[in-house]
């Protein structure tokens, strides 16, 4: 764990070195799509020059100056499946950002949608025996957390204080300088896999950038298509990505619990080309232009070409009625929105105050899904779209984008998370003269 | 069945992926540096050595020291840049002789060959010119305008008589004294050291002007003016405008001057003194004499 502590920190440098530098690219690794933004930091409200509202949440401290896409190659759920391929459509989308931009990238963030994400509710407690809470009480209460057997061959994610408590008040977003003789914590950790985290490290190290802070995808698309109160009331973000779907369920502001669908639009697609024996470019091409989920009287007479190369002509002239090519894809939506749903009743989720859920993902442009999603998750059900963020290109403001979005503003003002305070004395190494000035410090 | 229609054979949709060596090459190009190095170093070093490989071999340098040398002279030598003629003005012929001798002697000549300056200087170096301006006037003529000196007295130097001005400054000679019969004479050692008490004694002899024959320094120290009739004054080196000043007087009182008198001695303030020819003092003793005689046989 100490080790874990050590990487995040070491990657929270890098980003602040990054930031110094001004320039930071942020790499959302799909399985379907590899999207890479590179943002340009200077500073607060620098680009605005009309007087006015100003920029929204702000996040106009950056501004994106190159992105591009490219079509995922060896990603499957999420998880990267084929490091060679993957390597060279990283290197396709950050040669083709840079140029965009006009400047050499270093560091990079990137976000992470599989490795089966797994969260855990942690609580702490601390005595403060009547004294203010300072910040040293609040990494210690963060220490005390008892931690959950998650696994040797998992890693820490996120590690997010969501709710201090002291003697009887709870829900203190920030207990330092209060007094009180109890504090006590509640934390959300995420693990994942971490054969998956090393893959996707080991991976942009071969592209020779450096890895400067990871996220889970499901938790940025929560943070750049929830507006603020669905943060602070209760709400849950669905990220129909193409490999996986993630769930993220926002409360007060932070992130209580992260899960991940191991299905998603590719699916979708895979089941339309081995129902109607089509290859899997026809079929998403299909799926995209003519998608559905809800069939309509009409339907029955769009007839789609599917087309086809074999020389048969019989085979090649074959066409589908929409309403079958809806037949197809319902069911699998469903299938996926159920399991969203068992996720979701899993997590406590109809305890929440607000019940919001926000569709997003390049899997949430299917028409009707809103009508469907309805029906299975709860009537409160919105499509989201990312945050508009300074200098997105339009290719890139859709829903497909709210976690290269979400990456950004994760990048450009993050949670604080367990690492980001300071270490509690008895962690560091025992001979350390750090910890005996530390000891000092605490004890006069 | 075979294909009828001719299509072109299925080829794999280009990959997109750069090289790993394209890849670290393209960002090599957009590392700002190396944007900076290539864009300035680079081209700066490229002339750096191409410029000292030419400028290595004496021959080059020869070369283009030589073309320079000549555009310049081509420059120079353009007729809005030449000087045809000159004209001397403000001094007598022997004077503008010497001058012209100091000044080019072929025409026309580049203005920028001349240093006005130093012919300035060249030129007021000379003895008989006080100053001189020197200027490349209109039409391409040299000007030089001359202020010769005015000599205010005659310096016997010897056995040469020199013309000498307020400043002592020597500007001419003259074989003889009847040349410049106009101006005063003075003698003695270190008398041009100080022409200007000179030049007052002179001015404060008035009446006696026409009757003084020059001026003689005597032992560095201080002046007599020497009259016609081998009459001198000694004037003493303290004040010596007034004790002629009372010479002077003495004189339009008494016409001293007119009288058997020697030497009117000045140097003694408290006792001026005259010396008198030895017949005026036997005659003036003869006298005494008689009168006494007389006095006594009465």
């Amino acid at each position: 764990m100490g080790d874990l502590y050590d990487n995040q920190r070491a990657m929270r440098q890098m980003r602040k070195a990054a930031m110094q530098r001004g320039v930071v690219a942020i790499l959302d690794v799909g399985t379907s799509k590899i999207a890479c933004l590179v943002l340009r930091f200077d500073g607060p409200e620098r680009f605005r020059n009309v007087d006015g509202v100003g920029s929204m949440a702000g996040q106009s401290q950056f501004r994106v100056i190159g992105a591009a896409t490219t079509r995922s190659r060896g990603v499957r759920f999420g998880e990267i499946d084929a490091m060679q391929e993957t390597e060279r459509a990283v290197r396709t989308v950050v040669q083709a950002a840079q140029k965009m931009a006009k400047v050499r990238v270093d560091h990079v963030i990137a976000s992470l949608s599989g490795g089966h994400p797994r969260s855990y509710g942690l609580a702490g407690a601390l005595d403060v025996s009547g004294g203010a809470v300072t910040e040293q009480d609040i990494s210690q209460v963060m220490a005390n957390c008892e931690v959950p057997d998650y696994g040797a061959d998992r890693e820490v994610l996120h590690a997010q204080p969501v709710n201090f408590a002291l003697d009887q008040r709870s829900g203190l977003a920030d207990p330092r300088g209060q007094i009180g003789h109890r504090l006590t914590t509640d934390m959300h950790m995420l693990t994942v896999d971490t054969a998956t985290l090393q893959n996707l490290f080991y991976c942009i190290k071969r592209c020779d950038l450096e890895l400067a802070g990871l996220a889970s995808s499901a938790y940025v698309s929560g943070m750049s298509s929830l507006v603020e109160d669905e943060q602070e009331l209760g709400a849950a973000c669905i990220d129909l990505g193409g490999g996986s779907t993630g769930i993220s369920v926002f409360m007060k502001k932070h992130m209580i619990y992260a899960d991940s669908v191991r299905m998603g639009g590719d699916h979708i697609t895979s089941d339309i080309s081995m129902g109607l024996q089509i290859p899997t470019a026809t079929a998403e091409r299909i799926k995209t232009f003519y998608g559905g989920v809800v069939a309509t009287g009409m339907d029955d007479r769009e007839m789609i070409e599917t087309g086809g190369e074999t020389g048969d002509w019989e085979h090649d002239r074959r066409t589908v009625s929409r309403a079958e090519l809806i037949g197809i894809m319902r069911p699998r939506v469903e299938e996926i929105l159920e399991e969203v749903r068992a996720r979701l009743d899993a997590a406590g989720f109809e305890h929440l105050a607000g019940q919001q859920i926000v569709l997003t993902g390049g899997g949430s442009q299917i028409p009707g899904l809103d009508g469907l999603a309805s029906k299975i998750l709860g009537q409160q059900v919105r499509l989201g779209r990312p945050l508009r963020v300074q200098g997105l290109p339009q290719a890139a403001i859709g829903p497909a984008f709210s976690s290269a979005v979400g990456l950004s503003l994760f990048a450009s003002n993050p949670q604080d998370e367990w690492w980001d305070f300071e270490i509690p004395a008895d962690r560091y190494p025992a001979r350390s003269l750090k910890r005996a000035v530390k000891w000092f410090k605490d004890n006069w | 069945m075979r294909r009828l229609i001719r299509r072109p054979a299925y080829v794999a949709p280009h990959d997109p992926a750069p090289s790993k060596l394209g890849y670290r090459w393209q960002r090599l190009l957009l590392t700002p540096g190396f944007r900076a190095t290539m864009r300035i170093g680079v081209p700066l070093a490229l002339i750096a050595i191409i410029a000292g490989t030419y400028f290595s071999k004496p021959e080059n340098r020869a070369a283009v020291v030589a073309q320079i040398e000549s555009v310049k002279q081509q420059f120079q030598d353009r007729p809005q840049f030449m000087v045809k003629a000159m004209t001397i003005t403000g001094a007598d012929q022997a004077t503008m002789t010497a001058v012209i001798g100091l000044l080019p002697s072929d025409y026309p000549v580049s203005s920028f060959d001349l240093d006005l300056e130093q012919t300035r200087r060249t030129i007021e170096a000379l003895d008989p010119i006080k100053s001189a301006s020197v200027r490349v006037g209109a039409a391409g003529t040299l000007e030089v305008r001359l202020v010769p000196r005015v000599p205010s007295a005659l310096w016997r130097d010897g056995a040469v008589l020199r013309l000498i001005d307020d400043e002592g400054v020597v500007s001419g000679v003259v074989a003889a004294r009847s040349e410049r019969l106009d101006l005063p004479l003075i003698a003695g050692d270190g008398a041009e050291q100080h022409i200007a008490e000179a030049l007052a004694l002179f001015a404060a002899a008035g009446p006696l002007g026409p009757r003084v024959r020059g001026l003689v320094r005597m032992g560095e120290r201080r002046w007599d003016i020497v009259l016609d009739r081998g009459q001198r004054i000694f004037l003493p080196s303290e004040g010596a405008v007034a004790a002629l000043d009372r010479v002077v007087a003495l004189n339009a009182a008494q016409d001293m001057l007119d009288r058997d008198v020697t030497v009117v001695d000045m140097r003694n303030a408290d006792r001026p003194t005259l010396r008198m020819n030895d017949e005026a003092v036997a005659a003036m003793r003869r006298t005494n004499e008689t009168v006494a005689t007389h006095g006594a046989g009465n």
